[in-house]
């Protein structure tokens, strides 16, 4: 038994989301329906877009918490040169792609600790945000809402958006070689690098993957929001760091799950969703799903018990 | 099938004259060495002799300090394109990876839809070569496998395809976690892979091993090759001897034999033990469970919890950086941590007899600086141990274990530390001694032996000599 | 000199005095004292916190305090309803925040040893249940502190704030304990190298819960004087705190490698961040740009240091 579940941890979160749906199908059999899902995973795909972004970060033993204010930075950046002049819009988000690498390489190079930097680039990012959108507003461009609001058959937009992200990101990290290589970065860089390999040049590329994961959340979120602010997605620095846990990753040895980081952050959009039919009073659905994220985590603990025990 | 006479015959590998300094450290001492086509090396040497040295060198790993190190046969410029491949002593397989994706590593032309396929097929190949019925999925996660057959993994990608053929293949005590069996089937494939023309470089601690595949025997000492002949001309006893211990002409001194010993002050399940006024040894090869053992002991007895006035045990590190230096802080500072608690006023650090205590031990062990205040990374290493040492001593706890405590300490500090650890336990203190110095462990008044984790023999008196020790240790049964 | 100069606190200070001399040359001096004046009010909370997550960032890399926001809030929503605006209640108040930093320590390191949580995840977790916690104590209430407590908070003791009085005196004791006593001994010596620390008689764990345990009440403690101080608790009155926590703490000199405090330094860098943000203001910067700046500082400090190690 010990051994199955330590072979397949994304079973653990497979579970948690399911024993959540299923109780939020219970409390309000209404929510089972094509627009109840739709409505329950509304702002579920920037998050799991997010959540992915953290993830290319914790692949490789570092942590980013400065991802809440990059999406934010995204965000205001979408809803104004990417609506007005679509190409300086381009140009803009992949210069930001680029600065993410580079922040790798020299975390990397120089030996700094990511959570000090990334820390730092927030304020910059925040910064910027403000900079390019004072106050909220923006509109995202008409493509982008066409996008994210579209209404395919049989299952809801977030509902396909989040299968396909799950779907290429695990093809990306689990299936293909480089993917393969990045995550042996986090599992044992010496030997990675005694095998021939340029160490910064993988972590420029987990960084970059970060950032380029990190602009889709961003853009996502004015498709769904139709405007922004720099404040808009602050939260989603620490939901994304839950959401790898949740999703069975953990924090080093490169040991992520990008279908399990999917999933951690759907698991987290219901949550919310749930809590409010559970008619739980306001003020403790922040405290409940803090409750839930330990539970979870607990439940974590005895699977990567049972695996030292077999090991 | 084009190669030319010439390049068939040309060393694989070819060093001349290297050397590789460590600050003082002479790890490589002038070592010439050529491997050709279809030879196996067997390396053999104590602990510190330079082996580890020798195969980083040949491996690309480190730059000697002088002398070359050329490719004749393959003309590469770099290991790794030579044909070289290391298996390391210390597990280097990635462990969140499957065995598959752990080739793909050192593979990196496995590219393209389909790679995975043809990475299983070829980590299957080289395992069903190496280890037939070896019963490992390439899908598996290695940290799922067992110690035994992530070195099988590790083992077989050494020797895989890998795009292009092995030529020198290093193997640094392989058989360390495999049992008899499987042993036996990694030497019948170094003997098919070196009649097939390729090269190995074998080090192992089981003689018997050694001699059932090395076609040529190095052996090594104090970064030097003390013998290099082919392996039928050595007997298993001409063997140890080459290896030989330091000083031949030791006369252990073993203080006076008839002292008085107390009562038994240690007890382990594993069967050691140690008597008040003690000095208790434990040998055997590096890795063998000493240090585990010591561990154990050591943080079973005392709390993450609480600190008593009167601790019961204090320790003494040998890997001054992973388990003793604090590399921030003062000689002074380091040297005090362990006597806080049983000097201090209302919690607080008693600072008087902090500086009385350090000027004490400065003067009674010999720490060389002018001022106690210096950072402890200004000393050398040997006055690292010094401090580290200090530290244990200046306790009142009953009982000292020691981890290997002498590693890189030269000869004169050694023998004041000898001193001070026989008037120690003179005065009453017992000592629970890891060495991988032989020649150290003979001045303890017993011995236990370790060998893959257990107590192989307890030696006193008469018996207690390197001969008796070096048997134990090494597998003398066959092979 | 050289000595003074090579002390990592130094830089903090000096950055401060620079920022303050650029800031009040731009006021031809005149609002030099009520520029000072601010820079101890409003520096005191970011230093109190700061001295907290910085006996925790000392025990070593990953171990870092998120529900300092949390905890101030709630300390602060509990404290004024304990006190409840009646007069000569200011000591039940304090002792209800001391409860509060005691309580969620303890919550917080139960969740780190016992579930074996990583310290950025428990303190994560653990902050939601606190916020909650806080928003249901304090829903519908604004509640004023008592008059003489409000008084305190606010006022001045020969032209020093009390507020950086207290932050002071909090400062001092901190700094005895790090220096002088056998606990901050065994605390830095964790932070250095905690199985070396274990092997030498260090209870570690003890060492370990009573750092989370020590941050958590000066957050409280801060919680309790910034609601104090601006009249009433709010919900979101610890939200610039998180990061602030650690910024100070890293630009103080303190190394996140840990093993190596500075209390000096979290004063200085306390007082930087403000002046930095006054002297960005004076020159009409907006607020971009001062966070811009502000980052790349950090980033700047984190290099140098790094270089500065290198070379050693």
């Amino acid at each position: 038994m010990g051994q199955f579940l330590s072979r397949h941890r994304i079973l653990l979160p497979v579970f948690s989301l399911a024993v959540l749906l299923a109780a939020t199908f219970y409390m309000q059999p209404r929510a089972m329906s094509y627009f109840g899902i739709n409505l329950l995973f509304n702002l579920a795909v920037p998050i799991a877009l997010a959540t992915v972004a953290q993830m290319m970060i914790m692949m490789v033993n570092d942590i980013d918490l400065s991802l809440g204010t990059f999406v934010s930075l995204v965000a205001c950046v979408t809803a104004t040169f990417l609506n007005d002049s679509p190409l300086l819009g381009v140009l803009i988000l992949a210069a930001l792609i680029l600065t993410y690498a580079g922040m790798g390489a020299v975390i990397h190079a120089l030996d700094l600790p990511a959570i000090v930097v990334t820390l730092g680039m927030s304020f910059v990012w925040g910064g910027l945000a403000l900079f390019v959108l004072p106050s909220p507003g923006g509109t995202s461009p008409g493509w982008l809402r066409a996008l994210m609001t579209v209404k395919p058959p049989l299952m809801p937009m977030a509902v396909v958006a989040s299968i396909l992200i799950a779907l290429v990101t695990h093809f990306l990290i689990i299936r293909s070689g480089i993917g393969t290589v990045l995550r042996g970065v986090g599992g044992n860089a010496r030997s990675v690098a005694r095998a021939g390999w340029s160490v910064v040049r993988l972590k420029a590329l987990a960084y970059g993957l970060s950032g380029l994961f990190g602009v889709l959340s961003g853009m996502a979120l004015v498709g769904l929001t139709t405007s922004a602010d720099a404040n808009i997605a602050l939260r989603y620095t620490l939901l994304s760091i839950a959401g790898v846990i949740l999703g069975g990753g953990e924090f080093i040895g490169g040991k992520v799950s990008p279908v399990g980081a999917v999933i951690g952050a759907l698991t987290l959009a219901l949550a919310a969703s749930f809590l409010s039919f559970m008619r739980l009073s306001p003020d403790w659905q922040i405290g409940a799903q803090g409750a839930i994220l330990i539970l979870v985590l607990t439940a974590r603990l005895i699977f990567a018990r049972r695996e030292n025990a077999t090991g | 099938m084009q190669q030319s006479a010439f390049e068939q015959d040309a060393p694989i590998v070819a060093l001349t004259d290297v050397a590789k300094h460590f600050g003082a450290v002479r790890a490589l001492d002038g070592v010439d060495l050529e491997i050709r086509p279809g030879e196996c090396l067997g390396l053999v040497g104590h602990n510190g002799a330079g082996k580890s040295t020798l195969v980083n060198v040949v491996n690309g790993g480190v730059a000697p300090t002088a002398g070359a190190v050329a490719f004749p046969a393959s003309g590469a410029a770099a290991a790794l394109s030579a044909g070289v491949r290391s298996v390391f002593q210390e597990l280097s397989l990635c462990p969140n990876l499957t065995v598959a994706e752990n080739l793909r590593i050192s593979h990196a032309a496995l590219k393209g839809p389909g790679w995975r396929r043809a990475a299983r097929a070829e980590i299957g190949q080289s395992l069903d070569a190496v280890f037939p019925g070896h019963g490992i999925e390439a899908d598996a996660t290695v940290d799922i496998l067992s110690i035994a057959e992530r070195q099988m993994v590790e083992i077989a990608i050494g020797f895989a395809d890998r795009g292009a053929e092995a030529r020198l293949v290093i193997l640094d005590e392989p058989t360390s976690s495999l049992d008899a069996g499987i042993a036996e089937q990694l030497m019948a494939h170094i003997r098919r892979f070196c009649e097939g023309g390729g090269a190995v470089i074998f080090i192992s601690h089981m003689l018997g091993e050694i001699f059932a595949v090395a076609s040529r025997i190095l052996v090594m000492k104090d970064g030097k090759v003390v013998a290099d002949r082919a392996a039928p001309d050595f007997t298993r006893q001409g063997l140890v001897d080459a290896m030989g211990h330091v000083a031949g002409d030791a006369t252990h001194e073993r203080g006076d034999q008839t002292r008085s010993l107390g009562e038994e002050v240690v007890h382990t399940p594993q069967g050691l033990s140690a008597r008040r006024g003690e000095v208790v040894g434990l040998s055997g090869l590096a890795g063998h469970g000493q240090a585990r053992a010591l561990a154990q002991l050591y943080l079973g007895t005392t709390s993450s919890w609480r600190a008593t006035g009167r601790p019961q045990m204090v320790f003494v590190a040998g890997d001054r950086t992973r388990d003793g230096i604090l590399p921030l802080w003062s000689i002074l500072r380091n040297a005090s941590i362990s006597i806080l608690s049983e000097t201090a006023k209302w919690g607080l650090v008693d600072r008087e007899v902090e500086t009385r205590n350090a000027e004490k031990w400065k003067r009674r062990i010999g720490i060389r600086t002018d001022d106690m205040n210096n950072p402890v990374l200004s000393l050398s290493g040997g006055n690292q141990q010094k401090v580290l040492f200090a530290r244990a001593l200046a306790s009142s706890a009953p009982v000292v274990v020691m981890d290997d405590p002498m590693r890189g300490v030269d000869v004169g500090t050694k023998q004041d530390v000898y001193a001070m650890i026989r008037a120690e336990a003179a005065s009453g203190r017992t000592f629970l001694w890891y060495s991988t110095e032989t020649e150290e462990v003979c001045q303890c008044d017993r011995v236990f032996v370790f060998r893959n984790g257990r107590i192989s023999a307890e030696l006193t008196g008469a018996e207690l000599t390197e001969e008796r020790i070096l048997e134990a240790s090494f597998e003398m049964q066959e092979a | 000199m050289e000595k003074i100069i090579s002390r990592p606190w130094s830089w903090s200070w000096l950055a401060a005095a620079l920022t303050f001399a650029i800031t009040s040359a731009l006021t031809d001096g005149s609002g030099a004292g009520a520029l000072a004046y601010a820079a101890l009010s409003f520096g005191a909370f970011a230093a109190i916190v700061g001295l907290g997550q910085m006996i925790v960032i000392t025990l070593g890399p990953g171990n870092v305090d998120l529900s300092i926001p949390a905890v101030m809030t709630l300390s602060g929503t509990l404290a004024l309803k304990a006190m409840g605006s009646e007069p000569g209640t200011a000591m039940l108040g304090l002792g209800v925040a001391v409860l509060v930093g005691l309580g969620t320590g303890a919550a917080n390191f139960a969740l780190i040893y016992a579930l074996r949580l990583p310290p950025i995840v428990a303190t994560l977790a653990a902050s939601l249940v606190y916020q909650s916690i806080a928003i249901w104590s304090n829903r519908g209430l604004r509640i004023k502190p008592p008059a003489g407590l409000a008084d305190f908070a606010t006022g001045r003791v020969l032209g020093v704030p009390n507020v950086a009085l207290v932050g002071l005196a909090l400062a001092i004791v901190v700094w005895i304990a790090l220096e002088r006593s056998v606990w901050g001994r065994w605390l830095l010596a964790s932070g250095q190298n905690l199985r070396a620390a274990r092997l030498a008689g260090v209870p570690v764990e003890t060492v370990r819960a009573s750092a989370y345990v020590t941050v958590t009440v000066l957050a409280s403690v801060a919680g309790y004087l910034l609601a104090s101080f601006s009249g009433g608790a709010a919900l979101n009155m610890g939200q610039d705190y998180l990061l602030m926590s650690i910024a100070v703490v890293v630009i103080g000199g303190t190394s996140i490698a840990g093993g190596l405090s500075n209390v000096p330094g979290v004063w200085g860098a306390a007082l930087f961040m403000f002046l930095v943000v006054s002297m960005l203001n004076s020159y009409g910067a907006g607020a971009g740009v001062r966070m811009v700046l502000t980052g790349l500082i950090i980033i700047g400090i984190v290099i140098a240091a790094s270089t500065k190690r290198a070379r050693k």
